[in-house]
């Protein structure tokens, strides 16, 4: 049996619970300084002076550095997401006059040691002059707002919008069922297990620059660093990803930090390292989502959807983060279609700039919105018709046979077959059951009040091609590389252009290559992370890994059994057409018993006493490989909540989830990444929320005040599968990294809401925090 | 989440750690750290001295004398949540103790630490004013017994003066009505309204934490219950031991909705504490 669709055991996972994993923190260099950021504590104001005599008096302080040092050096951190008229106002590493968030870096004290560099950020004063703040992302347009950039009129970043307004207007003109909804998707907080860190380390001699660091995609890192921030040629600087404990999106941006840590070692000639704690993590790591939307969807009398709009104020924060402009456009209008054949859809989205964090990716990054705005439509769809939830779906779904499948928003689905997910969590939820017992407790008016709740979400991973995302502004391409070395002795090491931080592809993508050469997986090493080591690569996230790294692997493995058949061919005389590779060696067709081993071609490689003409030695092969489109896994998702009547406070009774990511690589890691996801966004929209107070300061930048998911409030989740291959590329496969994300926050919320009919409440935002659900049921 | 500089004693006895409190201004007793260690690594405690007991084995412990049970103030949650004597003598304590946080801290933190840091979302106080506890603290020159209703003086605010330790924590015993509910605050685990009942025949007693700046004794809340007040009854009383509090007021839980939570669980410890008993 191969390789592919077994649950291996991650490899990576001794090292990491037994201790031995190396994190940027555990790295040790000779000499290191420690750099601490001194950070503003007002969302809005004018720096007009910043004294620093009593921090330099601090024993053990070697350099303090303020905008004035950094000067031309500082090139500031880049968007790499272009809009059409776009505004982007330069966001410097250091701020100068003027700060524009809690936690805007305005100095940083390099010292001997970490608690020396925090003492001596406390002597450094600086003279504020408070200016009122903004941070709702809406508010932020309104006539007379505080202003962020003054070269962003009216906090606009752009007016995005896609699809065709006019004939969504005369749909809605001639449609005999409409319903609407104004909501808000909250701000959160990544909460990465591990800081954001850097240790740069500068040769003199050499002009060498190396930086450890925090990343999920290091080249990228490298050239933002290189290009934008601190100029030095992208040959002279490595960027090493060592153990990266998660990054769930924080750890794709480039921010100030690690560019000013890498400055100092520049500076000063010794290696600086950089370490956040957790409330600098809160207060800089990139949030997500912080929507304000007004969504409306109109159907026929057969319940048919006809048309759906939706305008959207989206916070981008205080500057623009590396891919925050494409995250409520590109990955957020154009799923507005959801699972769904609806013919007419036009979406607009205002990009605000707020005195808060900036927003940017986190783990499903636009799609979780879409869903959101989509299934509450969906379900307040199926009360304006009388269908309910499960029938209004089922009329509207894109049907199996009707892909590949052409959206009113850009897209074309690759493969889906929605029904199937659909019925499968029905039956495993026991739907007809649950009905009848909401029904019985509405009824009597005991035990607690019972909710089930539907999110069929679909979503877009592995962002593709690259000519359609430079299109559509990307500054980078958007697929991925991989080098496949077979070392004579007929095992393999694989450099992979993606950079794992927990996701397990040093199992994975060795079961890739195993399955495919036919030999054991343990005889399959994974090299990733370091751009000394691998090719060009565009990193992990998006929940692209698999399909287009994944892909890049097995494409370059392909020319390496390409290579070997040739040589095959040669060796047993034959023709190279009549060669085939199963099971670990190459034969002629239809005569098993002439044929050569894996290992005996292998080594014939790299003897080089007999290859065929125009054949090299050796055996390494590099692909780049480019998707033809997105994969668009999908599933149906089903919670099912139970509100205490007096408290408001909501259990999650059961959660239910059918997924579709195409093939599976390993069930286990599958199942891990749905679970985690799950949780994630139950997270979302039970507990978790980023707020502001009106003069921005971050009220919830500790764990005591910022509700993460803990297992023991979470269900064991009924986890299943479907499987609808994606049928262009060559696993199979789809991506599974953000789908619970993706799909839980809307059917918690449905399923809350659907508990809550009886008071006839039609929409409450997330976190649906008890007091909220008690103030619902007692207005 | 680095500290400022503090200067760090280690007490081998009692009298070691009074005679180092008398002799450092602006010194801090650290316990299991579970309270003071956060604050300050943010920097919102910077103590200049910091006295440890961790390793006075004589203020470790719960003993059963006479008709008391004593709980040395080092004697950690975990230690208290799984006492056979506690969940003998006096459960209500061992049953509040094991719904504190989780095991790693339950694992570090202490009675003694808990109380004396007096935050009022922690889980204990309202348990030792329900239970007429008694609280032992020793100064250089005496020995005092304080009732737990007035050891809580304010937020963050206990009757342990400067210069003094606290020792332990008497307890009656009890029987097996009593009862801990909680509503949890859902980042930090702490109590946003935590209900202690004592219903044991002996005693007619419910505490609240989490909902004031100091616990809040609504004795004759149970008493109404106990003799028979229906639930808007019961309500009233509740809301009569609340008035001329000043209820807490956050992001999770306005003070209105924690009054409201008061009587609910309010009215879940008492049944509780009844259908144990």
């Amino acid at each position: 049996m191969g390789a592919l669709g077994q649950s291996v055991r991650r490899v990576e996972d001794h090292a990491l619970i037994t201790g031995r994993g190396l994190y940027t923190d555990d790295l040790v260099r000779p000499g290191v300084l420690h750099a601490v950021v001194v950070r503003s504590p007002f969302a809005h104001a004018t720096i007009a002076s910043i004294d620093l005599d009593a921090a330099r008096d601090v024993p053990g302080v070697v350099a303090i550095y303020t905008a004035d040092d950094l000067c031309d050096a500082d090139k500031g951190v880049p968007t790499a997401w272009l809009l059409p008229e776009l505004k982007t106002p330069a966001h410097p590493l250091l701020a100068r006059d003027r700060v524009r968030y809690v936690g805007d870096g305005v100095a940083v004290v390099v010292a001997t040691d970490r608690y020396i560099a925090r003492d001596a950020a406390e002597q450094v004063f600086v003279d504020y002059e408070p200016l009122d703040a903004v941070v709702d992302p809406k508010g932020a347009t309104a006539e007379g707002a505080p202003q962020v950039h003054d070269d962003a009129p009216g906090n606009l970043a752009f007016d995005w919008q896609l699809g065709d307004e006019d004939k969504v207007r005369s749909a809605f003109a001639s449609a005999t069922h409409r319903a609407e909804i104004t909501l808000r998707n909250n701000r959160l907080i990544p909460h990465a297990i591990e800081p954001r860190a850097a240790l740069a380390e500068f040769d003199p001699s050499t002009e060498e620059l190396t930086i450890w660091m925090t990343t999920q995609n290091p080249h990228v890192h490298r050239l933002l660093m290189t290009l934008a921030s601190i100029g030095l040629p992208e040959h002279k600087v490595r960027i090493v990803a060592p153990e990266v404990g998660g990054g769930f999106g924080s750890k794709i941006h480039h921010y100030p930090d690690e560019a000013i840590a890498a400055w100092c070692s520049m500076k000063l000639g010794k290696p600086v390292k950089w370490v956040a704690t957790r409330s600098e993590t809160n207060q800089t790591d990139a949030h997500g989502r912080d929507h304000v939307s007004h969504a409306e969807i109109a159907l026929d009398a057969d319940g048919k959807i006809v048309g759906l709009r939706c305008t959207t104020w989206a916070g981008m924060g205080s500057y623009l983060s590396t891919f925050a402009p494409a995250v409520p456009t590109y990955l957020y209008g154009t799923l507005l279609s959801g699972q769904y054949d609806i013919p007419a859809i036009h979406v607009r989205t205002y990009g605000t700039f707020t005195h808060t964090t900036p927003v940017d990716a986190y783990r499903g990054a636009g799609r979780p919105e879409a869903t959101f705005v989509v299934e509450r439509l969906l379900d307040l769809a199926g009360k304006v018709t009388g269908l309910g939830p499960v029938e209004v779906r089922r009329r509207n779904f894109v049907p199996p046979d009707a892909f590949p499948y052409a959206t009113q928003v850009a897209l074309e689905y690759d493969s889906g077959n929605y029904e199937g997910a659909l019925q499968k969590a029905l039956e495993i939820a026991g739907h007809d059951e649950l009905r009848a017992e909401q029904a019985r407790r509405r009824e009597n008016g005991e035990g607690k009040l019972l909710g089930i709740g539907f999110s069929c979400f679909i979503e877009a991973c592995g962002l593709a091609p690259s000519q359609v995302a430079g299109a559509l502004g990307a500054q980078a391409g958007l697929w991925e590389s991989a080098k496949v070395r077979v070392h004579p002795s007929g095992t393999v090491t694989v450099f992979s252009g993606s950079s794992g931080h927990g996701q397990g592809h040093k199992t994975t993508f060795a079961q890739v290559v195993a399955d495919r050469l036919g030999i054991d997986v343990g005889q399959v090493d994974v090299i990733q992370g370091d751009t000394e080591k691998v090719p060009f690569g565009m990193g992990t996230y998006g929940s692209r890994s698999a399909a287009v790294g994944g892909s890049a692997l097995a494409t370059a493995v392909d020319k390496v059994i390409a290579k070997g058949r040739r040589i095959a061919a040669h060796m047993l005389e034959a023709n190279e057409d009549d060669i085939v590779f199963e099971d670990g060696s190459f034969h002629v067709e239809g005569v098993p018993a002439k044929s050569k081993a894996w290992g005996d071609v292998v080594l014939a490689a790299y003897l080089a006493h007999d290859l065929p003409d125009a054949v090299e030695p050796g055996l390494e092969e590099t692909a780049f490989y480019d998707p033809a489109n997105f994969t668009y896994p999908f599933g149906t998702h089903i919670a099912v909540v139970e509100i205490d009547r007096d408290t408001g406070e909501v259990e999650v009774a059961r959660y239910i989830s059918v997924d579709d990511v195409g093939n599976v690589i390993n069930p286990m890691i599958v199942e891990g990444q749905v679970h985690g996801g799950i949780a994630q966004g139950i997270g979302q929209a039970l507990w978790e929320q980023a707020v502001y107070d009106d003069q921005g300061q971050l009220l919830t930048s500790t764990m005591l005040d910022y509700a993460l998911p803990r297992a023991h409030r979470l269900p064991s989740f009924e986890t299943d599968r479907t499987v609808t291959p994606c049928p262009h590329n060559p696993l199979g496969v789809k991506g599974v990294g953000e789908a619970g994300t993706i799909a839980s926050p809307a059917a918690v919320t449905n399923a809350v809401l659907d508990a809550l009919e009886p008071f006839g409440i039609d929409h409450l935002d997330m976190p649906l925090t008890p007091e909220k659900v008690w103030r619902a049921m007692n207005r | 989440m680095y500290p400022a500089p503090f200067d760090y004693y280690r007490a081998d006895s009692i009298d070691h750690a009074l005679e180092l409190l008398g002799a450092h201004d602006d010194a801090k007793v650290l316990a299991g750290g579970h309270s003071l260690l956060p604050m300050m690594k943010l920097r919102l405690a910077q103590p200049e001295t910091l006295i440890d007991i961790g390793r006075i084995d004589a203020l470790r412990g719960v003993r059963f004398e006479g008709d008391t049970v004593t709980v040395g103030a080092l004697t950690t949650h975990h230690e208290l949540a799984s006492s056979d004597v506690l969940r003998g003598k006096s459960p209500l304590l061992a049953a509040a103790a094991a719904q504190i946080a989780d095991p790693a801290v339950r694992n570090f933190g202490t009675l003694g630490g808990n109380i004396a840091h007096a935050d009022p979302a922690s889980d204990l106080p309202a348990v030792l004013v329900a239970l007429d506890a008694r609280i032992s603290i020793r100064g250089t020159s005496s020995e005092r017994t304080v009732d737990a209703g007035d050891f809580f003086v304010g937020l963050l605010e206990t009757a342990v003066e400067e210069g003094e330790l606290l020792l332990s924590v008497e307890l009656p015993t009890t029987g097996t009505g009593v009862a801990y509910a909680k509503s949890e605050q859902q980042a930090s685990g702490y109590a946003v309204c935590g209900a202690a009942a004592v219903l044991d025949g002996e005693r007619t007693n419910l505490a609240f934490n989490g909902v004031a700046a100091t616990p809040v004794d609504a004795r004759d809340a149970a008493k109404v219950f106990a003799d028979g007040g229906d639930e808007a009854a019961v309500n009233a009383a509740i809301r009569a031991a609340l008035d001329g509090h000043d209820l807490l007021d956050d992001l999770f839980a306005s003070g209105d909705f924690r009054g409201h939570l008061a009587t609910v669980y309010g009215r879940r410890a008492l049944a509780a504490a009844r259908a144990a008993g």
